[in-house]
């Protein structure tokens, strides 16, 4: 056993992680599934959704930006955090206006797919219905608000790996919204559809245009297979 | 012991849903062995006639007459289940509920470019009034259970039929609930 490597208990499992990786990261490489939306394997942690909370020693903390260090206590599949999680997907989706049945995402999407793994059948809290705007001025990427749920992964994507900074926020609270960096629209910014900002959108807010409903129903990525069952599979073999 | 009885009701949607429980095919032979009819527009039955074990409900609350239905469905329906996306969220027709109903209706009857002449926006007493938004049924009275799908599939109504038929809780396999 090497110096790097730390001692951590999830659910009660005892699993070897390495200093410098996340809780989540260290999860993933057990072949353990913390439900996440914000977080994308390619980009910096954002912690912004708080679906991926566990609780660290009795306390929540969000897993994609908490480092492992030795004997930490996590709770992940717990009725009480996956109330708390499943919570938060139902307000992403009254605060929206997700029309699953016309979205290209249908199937593909990671916040229904939240919905399903965590046992969503229908939101219990009322809509909000606010109007968002469309902006389809890019030849080749729009922007549908409605589909939004601020996770910021176009926004990193855009600054880390395509490194044209075009995405942002305005406003807080709930007036927040996905802003580009031009007067008149994603048509004015530097952004083209093979951009990494335009590949990491997880529900379809941010959708490269003319590509969409191609799988058909039950072949889609989360039509027959939960999401987080690729990492889980990893465990299933040792 | 006599059949437990069903009826089906629609509101503001297409009436996919019911045509997606006719899908369930040749089983719908099983299901007359299994149930019996009351208010439906499978059987064209316009009136309860008697209080009834289970209500299945499509389409979304859009006017003044599917609030009255629904609160009929839900003082005769012992469990009420709501199925489909426009139930549950309110669906496509919900799509007008982020512009104003008084624009909808210009843009509908005054000012759309297939309008000739002047247009006139209907208002006759026997069309009843629209709300300012399309509503999903748990927002107007309690629903029992949800089956979500845009239609929910034959194989999706079936289990739940089947389950609550059986006195049990509906639990359905992953593969049947979706939200499209």
């Amino acid at each position: 056993m090497s110096q790097d490597t730390v001692n951590i208990i999830i659910d009660g499992v005892e699993i070897q992680a390495t200093a410098g990786q996340t809780i989540l990261e260290a999860a993933d490489a057990a072949g353990m599934y913390i439900p996440r939306l914000c977080h994308h394997p390619d980009l910096p942690p954002g912690g912004h959704c708080r679906v991926c909370t566990v609780k660290v020693n009795g306390r929540p903390a969000s897993s994609c930006t908490f480092p492992v260090s030795e004997g930490l206590v996590i709770e992940n599949d717990t009725d009480e955090i996956n109330a708390q999680r499943r919570r938060i997907i139902e307000m992403l989706f009254v605060e929206g206006n997700h029309y699953c049945p016309s979205c290209e995402a249908g199937g593909n999407c990671e916040l229904q797919a939240l919905g399903y793994r965590l046992g969503m059948l229908a939101p219990t809290l009322p809509y909000l219905r606010v109007k968002r705007e469309l902006d389809a001025t890019h030849k080749d990427v729009y922007i549908d608000r409605d589909r939004c749920v601020l996770c910021g992964r176009c926004v990193r994507a855009s600054s880390v790996v395509d490194k044209k900074d075009a995405f942002g926020f305005e406003n807080r609270g709930i007036k927040k919204r996905l802003s580009v960096d031009a007067v008149h629209g994603l048509g004015e910014t530097a952004v083209s559809a093979a951009d990494k900002a335009a590949q990491v959108c997880p529900t379809g807010c941010l959708t490269v245009k003319r590509v969409g409903y191609a799988t058909p129903v039950g072949r889609r990525k989360y039509d027959k297979t939960p999401i987080g069952a690729e990492i889980e599979k990893k465990t299933a073999k040792v | 012991m006599a059949k437990p009885l069903v009826a089906t009701g629609f509101f503001t949607g297409c009436f996919g849903c019911h045509m997606s429980f006719l899908d369930i095919d040749e089983r719908i032979i099983d299901l007359v062995e299994l149930i019996e009819f009351d208010k439906s527009p499978i059987n064209d039955i316009k009136e309860f006639t008697r209080p009834v074990d289970i209500g299945i409900i499509e389409g979304g609350v859009s006017n003044e007459e599917n609030v009255e239905f629904l609160r009929e469905f839900r003082k005769h329906c012992k469990i009420l289940i709501a199925i489909g996306s426009c139930a549950i969220t309110g669906g496509v027709p919900s799509m007008r509920n982020t512009v104003p109903l008084k624009e909808c209706l210009e843009e509908a009857y005054l000012n759309g470019p297939t309008i000739q002449n002047d247009g006139i926006i209907p208002n006759d007493p026997d069309i009843p009034t629209m709300l300012d938004k399309v509503y999903p049924c748990h927002e107007v009275v309690k629903i029992d259970y949800f089956l979500p799908g845009c239609p929910p599939s034959a194989d999706t109504l079936w289990a739940a039929l089947v389950a609550l038929l059986q006195g049990k809780e509906v639990a359905l396999p992953y593969e049947l609930v979706k939200y499209d």
